[in-house]
C-alpha cells in the first residue's frame, strides 16, 4: 500500500512540474514583465540594464528554475489589473468556487444513487423508463443552455430565485467567507448548484444503473437471493456496495470536470469565483492570473485524483495488488 | 433469407443484406432511432447544403442591414415575412446564420472526432499489441489526460493561444483550434477501448496464423486486429460526435470558439443572450434547439448502437 501511494504521489509531483513547465512558457511568451514594470518612457539602455538585474537575459532554464522556486514559496507574481499578488486574487475566490461544487456534488449523490438503483431493479417500470429518457435528453443539453433555461423560467418568469451573484455572506474563522450560512446565499446557491449538477447527473444515473444491473447478475447475488435474504437486503447491502467500486474511480475524475464547468456556470450566473475570474483574466491578458488559476486548477486536480486512487486502492484490495507488482 | 430475397427482387444486394444484418434488422422495428436517423440526416443535408438552403449569406456584411436587427420569427405578430426565424441583433437573417452555424458546428464535431479516433486506435493498438514498456507508458499518459477534463484543458489552450495570437488571427484559425483542441483532448477514450479490444483479440489463433506467416507487426496490427477491433469503436464514436458539438457550443458560449462573424450554433446562443431577458428570445432559444436535436438524436442513435452491438448490455436490460 505504501509503495501504491508512493507511486501516485511521484506521478503528482511530474504531473505538477509538467504543469510548472507549460506556465512558465505561458509567462515567457505573453507580456513583457519590464513593460509592466515601468512602462514606455524609459530608454533602450536603461530597459538593458534593467534587464540584465532582473536576470531577463540568463539562459532559459535559469529562468525557468527561479520560477520554479518562486512558484514553489506561493510567489506567483502581481496581477497586473488587481496590483495583487494573483495567487491571493485566486485564493480568495476559492471558496466560492468550492461552495458551488460541494452542492453540486451534493445533489448529484443525494439523486443518482436512488435513481439510478432504482432504474436498474426495476428496468421496465415507467418511472424507471422514464428517468432514462430524462437522463438522455439531460446529457444532450450543454449546461450553459440549461443554465439559461433556468434563469428564464425560476427568475425572471417566476421570480423564486435569484439569478446572479452570492447573495449575502458571512465571514468564518481564516477569512472564508460562505454563502452556506445565511439563508440569502443559500438561495443564490440555488440555481447555479443545480445547473453544475445537471451535467453529471444523468452520467452517474447511467453509470449506476449499469454497474448494478451487471452486479444484480453475478453469482454471488443469486446465492443470496436463494439464501433467502429478503431483497432490500440484496439491493442495498449486498449489490450496493460492488456497484459504487467503479463509481468511486468515475466520480473522482468528474469532480475535476465540475472544477472546469464552473467556468461556464459561474460565467452565466455571474458567481464571483475562480472560474468567473478567470476568464477575465484571460480578457484582460492578465498573464500571472492566468498562472495562478492555471496551477491552483491542477493542484485541485492532483490531491482529487490522489486521493480518489488512494480511497480506491483502499475499498478494493485487488488494486493493491496490481499497483505492487 | 432464401425466399425473401426472392421475393423481393427489385432491392439490390446491398439492401438486402443490410436488412438482414443485426444493424438492420434493429432499425427496422425500432421507431426512436428511425426518427432519430431521419432527424439526423435531415440536418446533415441542411448544413452541406446550406449556401443553396440560406435565403441569405450571413458571412457577407453587405446583406446585412442594421435596420433589420431584432426581428421576430415570421410567425409572431409585427415580423418581416422575408426572415423567416427573425433576425439577430446585427440584423442577420437567423435562418441563414443557423443553416451556416449548423454546418460550422457539424464539420468541426466531425473533423475533431475522426482526429481523436486516429490518434486513439494507433495509441491502442499499438500499447495492446506491443505491451510491455510501450503498454505502460502511453496508458499512463491516458490515464493522466483522462484525469484532466476536456473542457478545462480547452479552455485554458484556447485561452494562451488567443492571448499570444490576439483576437484577429485568432479568429481567422478558430475552426483549426477547436478541431485540434478538442481532437487532442479526447483521444484516452478511443485508446483504452481499442486497447481493451485489441488485448482480447491477441489472443486468438488467427494472430498466432498471422505471425507464422511472417506479417510484420504492422500489417498484424491494422490489417487483422483492428478490423476485428472495430465495434465499440462505432459505438463511442457516436458519444464522442455529440460530446464534441457540446464542447465546440461551450467553448464558443465563452467566446473561445468561433467569431461572430463567422457563427456556430454556440456563438449564436452567445451573442442572443443579452437579448432574451428583453424579449428578444428567438435569438437563444432557436439557436438553442437546434443544438439539443441535434446533439439529442446523435445519442439516441448511439444508444441504439450499443444496445445492439454490445451483447453484454443487450442480455442485461
Amino acid at each position: 500500500m505504501t509503495n501504491f501511494i508512493f507511486q501516485r504521489l511521484i506521478q503528482g509531483v511530474i504531473v505538477m512540474l509538467v504543469i510548472s513547465v507549460i506556465s512558465f512558457a505561458i509567462q515567457d511568451q505573453l507580456g513583457d514583465p519590464l513593460r509592466e514594470l515601468v512602462g514606455q518612457s524609459v530608454s533602450e539602455s536603461e530597459r538593458e540594464v534593467l534587464r540584465e538585474q532582473m536576470g531577463l537575459n540568463d539562459p532559459l532554464w535559469q529562468q525557468y528554475f527561479r520560477f520554479l522556486g518562486r512558484a514553489v514559496q506561493g510567489d506567483l507574481g502581481q496581477s497586473y489589473f488587481y496590483k495583487e499578488p494573483a495567487l491571493d486574487v485566486i485564493l480568495k475566490k476559492l471558496p466560492a468556487t468550492l461552495e458551488l461544487v460541494l452542492c453540486a456534488t451534493l445533489i448529484i449523490a443525494l439523486i443518482s444513487v436512488p435513481a439510478g438503483v432504482f432504474c436498474a431493479i426495476k428496468p421496465r417500470h415507467p418511472v424507471a423508463r422514464a428517468i432514462m429518457a430524462v437522463s438522455l435528453v439531460g446529457i444532450s443539453v450543454p449546461v450553459f443552455l440549461t443554465a439559461i433555461g433556468l434563469i428564464y423560467l425560476f427568475s425572471v418568469e417566476l421570480g423564486w430565485a435569484p439569478s446572479y451573484g452570492r447573495g449575502e455572506l458571512v465571514t468564518l474563522w481564516g477569512g472564508w467567507r460562505t454563502g452556506l450560512l445565511t439563508a440569502d446565499g443559500l438561495a443564490h446557491l440555488i440555481l447555479p448548484s443545480i445547473t453544475l449538477s445537471s451535467i453529471m447527473l444523468p452520467l452517474f444515473i447511467r453509470l449506476i444503473r449499469g454497474e448494478m444491473l451487471e452486479v444484480l447478475q453475478s453469482d454471488y447475488i443469486r446465492f443470496a437471493r436463494a439464501k433467502g435474504i429478503s431483497a432490500q437486503r440484496v439491493y442495498f447491502v449486498h449489490a450496493l456496495k460492488n456497484t459504487l467500486l467503479p463509481v468511486i474511480t468515475v466520480g473522482g475524475v468528474q469532480i475535476g470536470t465540475l472544477v472546469a464547468y464552473t467556468i461556464l456556470t459561474e460565467t452565466v450566473f455571474q458567481w464571483p469565483g475562480m472560474g468567473f475570474i478567470f476568464l477575465e483574466a484571460v480578457n484582460r491578458v492578465d498573464t500571472p492570473l492566468l498562472i495562478a488559476y492555471l496551477i491552483v486548477v491542477s493542484v485541485i486536480f492532483v490531491i482529487t485524483n490522489t486521493l480518489v486512487d488512494m480511497i480506491y486502492g483502499l475499498v478494493n484490495p485487488t488494486v493493491r495488488l496490481t499497483g505492487v507488482k | 433469407m432464401g425466399i425473401a430475397a426472392q421475393s423481393r427482387w427489385w432491392q439490390p444486394r446491398w439492401w438486402q443484406r443490410w436488412r438482414s444484418s443485426p444493424l438492420g434488422h434493429s432499425l427496422g422495428r425500432d421507431r426512436i432511432a428511425q426518427v432519430a436517423l431521419a432527424v439526423l440526416l435531415l440536418m446533415a443535408l441542411a448544413a452541406v447544403f446550406a449556401p443553396v438552403l440560406a435565403p441569405f449569406d450571413p458571412y457577407d456584411p453587405r446583406s446585412i442591414d442594421i435596420m433589420n436587427s431584432e426581428l421576430p420569427p415570421a410567425w409572431v405578430d409585427d415580423a418581416d415575412p422575408q426572415f423567416v426565424l427573425g433576425t439577430d441583433a446585427q440584423g442577420r437573417d437567423l435562418l441563414s446564420a443557423i443553416l451556416y452555424g449548423l454546418r460550422v458546428s457539424l464539420l468541426i464535431g466531425l473533423c475533431a472526432v475522426m482526429l481523436q479516433a486516429l490518434i486513439g486506435i494507433t495509441v491502442g493498438l499499438s500499447a495492446g499489441y506491443l505491451g510491455g514498456r510501450v503498454d505502460v507508458i502511453l496508458m499512463r499518459a491516458a490515464d493522466i489526460q483522462l484525469s484532466y477534463s476536456t473542457m478545462m484543458v480547452a479552455i485554458i489552450v484556447l485561452a494562451v493561444f488567443r492571448t499570444a495570437f490576439g483576437a484577429q488571427l485568432y479568429s481567422d484559425l478558430a475552426v483549426l483550434m477547436l478541431i485540434l483542441v478538442i481532437g487532442i483532448a479526447e483521444w484516452p477514450q478511443y485508446a483504452r477501448t481499442v486497447r481493451a479490444s485489441v488485448l482480447a483479440e491477441k489472443q486468438k489463433e488467427y494472430i498466432d496464423a498471422a505471425q507464422v506467416l511472417g506479417y510484420g507487426r504492422l500489417r498484424i496490427m491494422f490489417r487483422h486486429i483492428l478490423p476485428n477491433a472495430l465495434s465499440p469503436v462505432f459505438v463511442i464514436s457516436t458519444v464522442q460526435v455529440a460530446n464534441a458539438i457540446i464542447s465546440e457550443a461551450s467553448l464558443s458560449f465563452l467566446g473561445l470558439g468561433m467569431p461572430v462573424n463567422r457563427p456556430s450554433l454556440g456563438s449564436l446562443i452567445s451573442s442572443g443572450f443579452e437579448y432574451v431577458f428583453s424579449g428578444s428570445w428567438w435569438m437563444t432559444v432557436i439557436p438553442g434547439l437546434v443544438l439539443v436535436v441535434l446533439v439529442l438524436v446523435v445519442n439516441v442513435l448511439g444508444d441504439w448502437l450499443r444496445d445492439v452491438l454490445n451483447p453484454r448490455l443487450y442480455k442485461g436490460s
